[in-house]
C-alpha cells in the first residue's frame, strides 16, 4: 500500500498533476488523485515525510529534470511538476516542523526597486519551491529597507534578487550594502539574476552567486546544501 | 480518405474580377488572331474538324496556322472536369482537386540533370589551429536511378509532400531513350506510395508505363478508379506553337483518359511580353488551346490548367524563378484557372542559386508563401530544386518540408467564437486573481496537441548555424526508415511483362 502511494506520487510529479483536476500528459489519469491528494493520503497512513520527499517528490523531479534535458519536456511541464511538489511541501511543512526535520531552508526573492519585471523571478520562485525550499516572494519594485527588514525578522538562509534593467541593477548593490550595515550580510547567501546582470557584476557588488536561469539557481543552492 | 493538403481560407488575389475577364477576352482574341502555329498534323485535323480555321504555312517544317474560335474553346472548357482525382498506391495519399476550392497539394519535381551531394569537411583556423569548424560542401554530379530511388524514398517520408514528380533525370550508362520511362516510373512507384506524375521520354513507352500502373493498381478498371499515375506535357511552346512530338504524346494520353497537365512555360521578356498583362493573356491562350485539344480528343478527360510562367534574368536571359515577378505571374494564373473552375498546376520554390544557402532559402520561401496563399490545387513547389530547375539537393528538400510545415501552420483558420471567448474570459479572470499572474499552466494541455507551432526544427545548441548538419541528420534518418515497396508478386509480374527495367531495381532478386 505505502509503496503504491509513493509510486503514484512519483508518477504524478512526473505528469505534473498537482490535484485531481489537472490534466497530465497521459490522458488516462483524468480525475485520479494528484500529488496533493496522494500526499494527504500518505500522511494519513503515517508514511514518513522523508520517504514521501525522497522517494516520491524528489525522485519524480529527478525524472522530470532528465526529460527536460533530453528535450522531451518543456518549461511549462517543468513548472507544473514544480508547482505540484511545491503544493505538497506546503502540506508537509507543519509535519516536518513538528518532527523537527531539517528542511532545505527559506528562500526570499524580490525584484529590486524601480523594476517591475517579474516573469523570471516568478519562475525561479516556482522552481525553488518545487525543489523543496520554503519560498517567500516579496514582489516587485521592492525597496532595500523592506528586504533588510524581512531578513532580520524571518532569517532566510538565502536571498534572491532580480533586476532586468541596467538602471535598476545597481539597486542590488544597495541592498547588499544595507545588509552589511545592518550586520545581516553573513546570515544570508545572496543570489542575483536577470537579463541585466552577470557573473562579473555579482563579484563587483559582493553577491554570493550569479544565476543564469532558474535551473542554475537550483544547482547553486544544492551546492550550498552539500557544503553546509 | 484523401490527403488534406492546405485549405486556404481566403486566398490572396492580385487581380480584380474585371482584370481576369479582360485577360480572358484578350486570350480569346489571341486564339483567332494570330492563333497558334501547329507542327502536329493530327492536332490540326482534330481542331479543324471542330471548326478551327486552318492554313498551311510554307517552309521546311510542315506547319499550319490554326485559329480557334471562342465558341470551340468555351464548349471544350465545359466538358473539362471541374474535379480531378489523382490516385495513389496508398489510397490514403489520394488527391482530390476541385477547381473552385483553394486546397493546395504540395508536389515535388521536376527533373533536374544534376544531383547535389553534401559533405561536411572540417576546416582549421590558420591563426589558431585549435579552432576547427565543419563547413557544408556541395558536390554536383549527374543523376542516376539510385538517386531517384533515394529521393522517392525520402519524399515518401516528408510529411508535407502530397505527391511525387521525379526530381532527377536518370543518366546511368545502361539507361537509353527506350528504357528510361519504364525505369523512372518503376523506381519512383516502388519507393513512394504517393501520387506519381511524370512526363514521357518516348511515346513508344506509354503503353508499358500504363500497363505497369495497371498491374500495381490491380487492373485496367482499378487504374481508372484510382489513377496512381498522371502525365505532364508542355505541348504548347511559347509563343503559341503546338510542338509536334509532345502534342502527339498529349493526344495519346488523353485517349487513354489518364489525368494530364497542360502546361505552358513562357518566359517574360523572351518568349512572352515582359509586361504582366501580356504574358497573362498569352499563357492563358496557350493553356486553353491545349485543354481545348484534349477535350476534343476525349471529352471529359481529366486535365489540369498548368502554368509555369517565369521572368527572364537580365544577365543571362535564363529563367529567373527567384524573381518576384515570377510569383506574381503564378498567382495571376491561379486566379485565371479558378475563373474557369479547372484545377490549377502552379509553381513556386524554385530558386536561382546553385547551392543551398541564404539566397536559396529566401527566394524559395518567398514564393512558397505567396503562391500557396493564392490557393492553387496542385503546387509544384519544387522541393529541393536549385539553379533554376537544373540541380536537385535532397538536403534542401528536407529543409523545404520543414518550411512548408510553417506555412501550413500559418494558414490554419483562427478559432474565435463565443464558446472559445467564454473559456478565455474565465482563464483571464482566474489568472488575474493569482499572485504570480502567469498563464503558463494553461499551455500544458496544448503542448502536445499540435496547436502550438514548434521551434525551428534545425536549430542548433550553440552559436553556430547548424541548420545544414541537422537537416542532413534528418535526411539520413528518413533514408533509414523503410518504405512500403510494391509486393513481391506484382514486382515479378512487372518484370515479366514489361521489358527494359534494370534488374538491379528488383529488390526481391538483387538481394538489396
Ligand atoms: C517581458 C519584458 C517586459 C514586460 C515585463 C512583464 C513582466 N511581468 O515581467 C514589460 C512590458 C512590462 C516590460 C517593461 C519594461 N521593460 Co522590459 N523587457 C521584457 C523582456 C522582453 C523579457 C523579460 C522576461 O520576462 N524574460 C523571460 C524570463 C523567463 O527571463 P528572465 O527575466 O531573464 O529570468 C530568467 C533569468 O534571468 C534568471 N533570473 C531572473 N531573475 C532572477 C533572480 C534570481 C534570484 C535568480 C537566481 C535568477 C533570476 O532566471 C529566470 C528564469 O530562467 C526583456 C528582454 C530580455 N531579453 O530580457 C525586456 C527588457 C528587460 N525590458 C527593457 C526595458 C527598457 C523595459 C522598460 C523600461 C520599457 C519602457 N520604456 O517602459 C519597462 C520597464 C519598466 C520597469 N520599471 O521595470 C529592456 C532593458 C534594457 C536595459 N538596458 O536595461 C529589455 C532588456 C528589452 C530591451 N532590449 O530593450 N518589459
Amino acid at each position: 500500500m505505502s509503496k503504491d502511494i509513493i509510486a503514484a506520487i512519483k508518477k504524478n510529479v512526473i505528469q505534473g498533476r498537482k490535484t485531481q483536476e489537472d490534466v497530465g500528459i497521459d490522458d488516462n489519469l483524468a480525475r485520479t488523485p494528484g500529488v496533493v491528494e496522494l500526499v494527504q493520503q500518505a500522511l494519513e497512513i503515517n508514511i514518513s515525510p522523508q520517504v514521501i520527499i525522497t522517494e516520491g517528490l524528489t525522485a519524480g523531479m529527478q525524472v522530470v529534470g532528465e526529460k527536460f534535458s533530453t528535450k522531451e519536456y518543456f518549461i511549462p511541464d517543468m513548472l507544473a511538476s514544480a508547482e505540484a511538489v511545491g503544493a505538497a511541501m506546503d502540506i508537509m511543512r507543519p509535519v516536518l516542523e513538528a518532527a523537527n526535520v531539517e528542511t532545505k531552508g527559506k528562500f526570499a526573492i524580490a525584484t529590486v526597486k524601480g523594476d517591475i519585471h517579474d516573469i523570471g523571478k516568478n519562475i525561479v520562485a516556482i522552481l525553488l519551491k518545487g525543489a523543496g525550499y520554503e519560498v517567500h516572494d516579496l514582489g516587485v519594485d521592492v525597496p532595500e529597507e523592506k528586504v533588510v527588514e524581512f531578513v532580520r525578522e524571518e532569517k532566510p538562509g538565502y536571498l534572491g534578487l532580480s533586476a532586468l534593467l541596467t538602471t535598476t541593477m545597481t539597486e542590488m548593490g544597495v541592498v547588499i550594502k544595507a545588509l552589511e550595515e545592518s550586520k545581516l550580510r553573513n546570515s544570508v547567501k545572496v543570489l542575483i539574476g536577470g537579463a541585466a546582470v552577470s557573473n562579473e557584476f555579482a563579484q563587483e557588488i559582493g553577491a554570493d552567486a550569479y544565476c543564469v536561469d532558474a535551473f542554475d539557481a537550483v544547482r547553486v543552492l544544492e551546492g550550498y546544501q552539500q557544503t553546509g | 480518405m484523401p490527403r488534406k493538403g492546405i485549405l486556404v481560407d481566403r486566398p490572396y488575389e492580385r487581380l480584380t474580377r474585371e482584370q481576369v475577364e479582360l485577360i480572358h477576352q484578350a486570350s480569346m482574341q489571341i486564339l483567332t488572331d494570330p492563333g497558334l502555329i501547329s507542327f502536329n498534323r493530327e492536332a490540326v485535323d482534330i481542331l479543324h474538324s471542330h471548326g478551327a480555321a486552318v492554313e498551311s504555312i510554307p517552309g521546311d517544317h510542315q506547319s499550319w496556322q490554326v485559329k480557334i474560335p471562342e465558341q470551340v474553346v468555351l464548349s471544350a472548357m465545359n466538358s473539362a472536369p471541374k474535379t480531378v482525382k489523382l490516385g495513389a498506391r496508398n489510397p490514403d495519399n489520394t488527391l482530390i482537386m476541385h477547381g473552385d476550392e483553394p486546397r493546395v497539394y504540395l508536389i515535388t519535381g521536376s527533373e533536374t540533370n544534376i544531383w547535389l551531394d553534401v559533405d561536411f569537411p572540417t576546416y582549421v583556423n590558420k591563426t589558431d589551429p585549435t579552432r576547427e569548424i565543419r563547413v557544408p560542401e556541395f558536390k554536383p554530379r549527374r543523376g542516376t536511378v539510385d538517386d531517384l530511388c533515394q529521393s522517392a524514398h525520402v519524399c515518401e517520408h516528408l510529411e508535407m509532400v502530397d505527391g511525387y514528380i521525379r526530381t532527377v533525370n536518370i543518366q546511368d550508362r545502361d539507361i537509353t531513350e527506350d528504357n528510361k520511362d519504364v525505369n523512372k516510373f518503376f523506381a519512383s512507384l516502388n519507393n513512394n506510395t504517393k501520387h506519381f506524375m511524370s512526363g514521357l521520354t518516348s511515346l513508344k513507352q506509354l503503353d508499358n508505363v500504363v500497363r505497369m500502373a495497371e498491374l500495381i493498381a490491380g487492373g485496367k478498371k482499378a487504374l481508372e478508379d484510382n489513377p496512381i499515375i498522371s502525365f505532364i506535357t508542355c505541348l504548347v511552346k511559347s509563343p503559341l506553337q503546338f510542338v509536334d512530338d509532345t502534342t502527339e504524346t498529349f493526344i495519346e494520353v488523353c485517349r487513354r483518359g489518364l489525368p494530364i497537365v497542360v502546361s505552358s512555360s513562357p518566359q517574360a521578356g523572351t518568349t512572352a511580353p515582359i509586361k504582366e498583362a501580356g504574358i497573362m493573356a498569352q499563357i492563358n491562350a496557350e493553356v486553353l488551346a491545349g485543354i481545348t485539344l484534349g477535350q476534343l480528343v476525349n471529352p471529359g478527360t481529366p486535365v489540369l490548367y498548368g502554368s509555369v510562367p517565369v521572368r527572364a534574368r537580365m544577365d543571362t536571359l535564363g529563367d529567373s524563378y527567384g524573381s518576384v515577378e515570377t510569383s506574381q505571374y503564378n498567382i495571376d494564373c491561379v486566379q485565371i484557372a479558378r475563373f474557369y473552375g479547372i484545377p490549377n498546376y502552379s509553381t513556386s520554390g524554385v530558386c536561382d542559386p546553385k547551392i543551398p544557402g541564404q539566397q536559396s532559402s529566401i527566394e524559395r520561401l518567398f514564393s512558397d508563401i505567396v503562391v500557396t496563399m493564392s490557393g492553387p490545387q496542385f503546387l509544384h513547389c519544387a522541393f529541393g530544386l536549385l539553379d533554376c530547375n537544373s540541380v536537385f539537393c535532397l538536403l534542401q528538400a528536407v529543409l523545404d518540408d520543414a518550411h512548408f510545415k510553417m506555412i501550413e501552420f500559418f494558414l490554419r483558420q483562427p478559432r474565435v467564437d463565443q464558446p472559445e471567448l467564454e473559456t478565455m474570459l474565465k482563464q483571464i479572470r482566474e489568472v488575474a486573481a493569482t499572485p504570480q499572474k502567469l498563464y503558463i499552466s494553461y499551455i500544458r494541455p496544448l503542448l502536445r496537441s499540435g496547436e502550438i507551432s514548434g521551434v525551428y526544427p534545425f536549430e542548433g545548441d550553440g552559436e553556430a548555424d547548424d541548420v545544414f548538419e541537422l537537416a542532413y541528420e534528418r535526411m539520413k534518418e528518413l533514408l533509414a526508415r523503410p518504405v512500403e515497396h510494391i509486393d513481391r508478386e506484382t514486382t515479378a509480374r512487372i518484370f515479366e511483362e514489361i521489358p527494359g527495367i534494370l534488374p538491379r531495381l528488383n529488390i526481391y532478386e538483387s538481394g538489396s
